[in-house]
């Protein structure tokens, strides 16, 4: 989180890092009409931009965050910010998403708590913080506002939009809302719509949050209290089912922080993975508004992407005119690769480009956040062809 | 992949259809394909290297073990199934093969022929499994674990009623483009099939 103080002690920035980025915003005054049918009067986006808008604007990239993301995806705010955004790995010169070559847009979502309106927000209506009282959010919403961030922006049509998990959501809703507007979906660790068993996660999550006391049925800011117990269970429940067993169990086994086993002494132990969840829980809950976390995994419950198209994918994906780069991970099983071969399947049937790599990691959902050599060279391969189609170097039809 | 094969195959594929290539290797079929004949398609890998190099080229590759079969397709959804030189390294070549004839309206099949002269001398003469350029692999260490002559393809199709539309045989050596045409299942290196159902 950026939240981190922690200073890195001076060190120059790394070689591949966009460098010190500074977030920008935009409120902008013409209602957004939502999909639970109210609208909001005018609101604000805030947003990162790395890398130049070539003269016919050709190559702008949009990175759509997941539950706990926002615009600080790349480099560092300050030179002592002990971690760069939350993307670094594969945003900057010479990764991925290239910044020599694109343009890159990273956002916070409409809902989010860190700058963009959501319900930490002043309600104008009240004067209060909007609280429970903040519209209920879809992807779609998210999906209309960053058209607007777009136009703003001047960009016409993205060379690719990209997200992992939730942020994949949005790449696919991007397709079928705006298939004009984007020649590139890349879409990672993500799923149509969510299993019951990821739903029930969610819920656990969300009574975790709102059963605590200070929730005060959400409007804690206004009784100037947090519900940060509730929010850190919450996160530490998300947080187990990001990760893999495997994973959990190669970083912390059995290993004990304190305490000891021993007959005859009478000391509690505790296992490294409590203290590391407490942390996870405890870093979290200090920097991310519940509101927000409740409206984020609503709006994950919610989405099905074929919904309104009959609940057939293949007519749902036939809207769509970019062409698509799916990505797994094999140790993932809150979007297992079964989600992501669904997709392929959808998309290959609506006859629509697609190419879909199942990486081997032990890491869980996260692994869309961590160094893979193998994503990170599938990925470069598809992002060096994006660039070399929108920039007219090799184009490939 | 010989080119030879590359151009045959080609030429059975009809412009502006619909193409799944099984084991697709780098793509150069399917790019070349899109390119010449505004064909459309996919191609299935499973080597992560390969998957690469398909990207790089702008094909769409999909990554899929066909020994788990083709179940995440509908029947007659492509014109044309293509499968080159991995029908050795199936665990079970038949039931792929009418997997290929279910989704596709035609296959194009690509084998080596375990069949041709310098395999059955190998074998007839040194009593050692035949590893020569073509198959490099010792017999442990060897990703082609079903290996047929152009013949036992032949029976296999008879037995099941497949038709076979056309049959190519290719070779590389002189010796095997003399006489391939004369006695395929003993001089031909490859063979192309077509097949429908």
């Amino acid at each position: 989180m950026p939240s981190e103080t922690a200073s890195r002690h001076s060190e120059p920035l790394p070689a591949d890092s966009v460098g010190i980025v500074a977030p920008r915003s935009h409120t902008f005054s013409e209602p957004l009409r939502l999909a639970c049918g109210r609208s909001l009067g005018d609101y604000t986006l805030v947003y990162e931009t790395y890398g130049e808008l070539n003269a016919d604007k050709s190559n702008a990239v949009l990175i759509c965050h997941a539950l706990s993301g926002h615009h600080h995806a790349a480099g560092y705010h300050r030179a002592e910010d002990r971690r760069p955004g939350w993307w670094d790995q594969y945003i900057g010169p010479g990764k991925p998403i290239d910044t020599d070559k694109f343009f890159v847009v990273s956002l916070n979502n409409l809902g989010g708590c860190h700058g963009s309106t959501g319900p930490a927000s002043t309600n104008p209506q009240s004067g209060l913080p909007w609280g429970p009282d903040f519209p209920p959010l879809r992807v779609r919403d998210w999906v209309h506002s960053q058209a607007r961030l777009a136009d703003l922006l001047g960009i016409e049509q993205w060379a690719a939009v990209v997200g992992g998990s939730l942020g994949g959501m949005q790449a696919m809703r991007w397709a079928l809302e705006y298939p004009q507007r984007l020649r590139h979906a890349v879409v990672i660790a993500s799923a149509m719509k969510l299993s019951a068993q990821n739903i029930a996660f969610n819920e656990t999550a969300r009574q975790a949050i709102t059963s605590d006391p200070d929730f005060c049925g959400g409007r804690y800011l206004e009784e100037g209290k947090l519900p940060r117990r509730g929010l850190a269970v919450a996160r530490m429940i998300g947080h187990i089912t990001y990760l893999s067993d495997d994973g959990l169990g190669k970083k912390f086994g059995r290993e004990l922080r304190s305490g000891t086993f021993r007959q005859g002494v009478e000391e509690q132990v505790e296992f490294q993975v409590q203290s590391y969840l407490r942390h996870q829980g405890d870093t979290f809950s200090a920097s991310f508004d519940p509101n927000t976390y409740i409206l984020m995994t609503r709006a994950l419950d919610y989405f099905d992407l074929a919904r309104e198209y009959g609940d057939d994918p293949v007519a749902a994906f036939s809207h769509a005119k970019c062409k698509f780069l799916l990505v797994s991970f094999t140790s993932d099983w809150r979007f297992a690769p079964e989600r992501s071969r669904e997709i392929a399947a959808a998309l290959m049937h609506a006859n629509v480009p697609v190419s879909y790599a199942e990486i081997d990691s032990p890491m869980g959902h996260d692994a869309f956040l961590l160094p893979n050599e193998r994503y990170r060279r599938v990925f470069a391969a598809y992002m060096d062809s994006v660039a070399a189609e929108v920039t007219g170097r090799g184009a490939k039809p | 992949m010989m080119r030879v094969d590359l151009d045959v195959i080609q030429n059975w594929i009809a412009p502006r259809t619909r193409v799944l290539d099984l084991g697709c290797g780098d793509g150069m079929l399917l790019r070349q394909l899109a390119d010449n004949k505004q064909v459309s398609g996919y191609g299935l890998e499973i080597d992560p290297e390969q998957i690469e190099l398909c990207v790089a080229n702008g094909v769409s590759v999909v990554e899929q073990n066909l020994d788990a079969g083709l179940g995440n397709f509908a029947d007659g959804s492509f014109d044309t199934v293509v499968m080159t030189q991995a029908l050795q390294t199936l665990r079970q070549p038949h039931l792929v093969v009418r997997e290929m004839l279910r989704v596709g309206r035609e296959c194009i099949i690509t084998f080596p022929n375990f069949g041709q002269w310098k395999a059955r001398w190998h074998l007839a003469f040194s009593g050692r499994m035949p590893v020569s350029d073509l198959l490099p692999y010792e017999w442990y260490d060897t990703p082609n674990i079903h290996f047929c002559t152009f013949r036992d393809f032949e029976v296999l199709c008879r037995e099941n009623s497949w038709t076979i539309l056309h049959r190519q045989v290719v070779s590389e050596t002189a010796v095997g483009r003399a006489f391939k045409d004369f006695i395929p299942n003993l001089f031909g290196e490859t063979a192309i099939y077509h097949l429908t159902r």
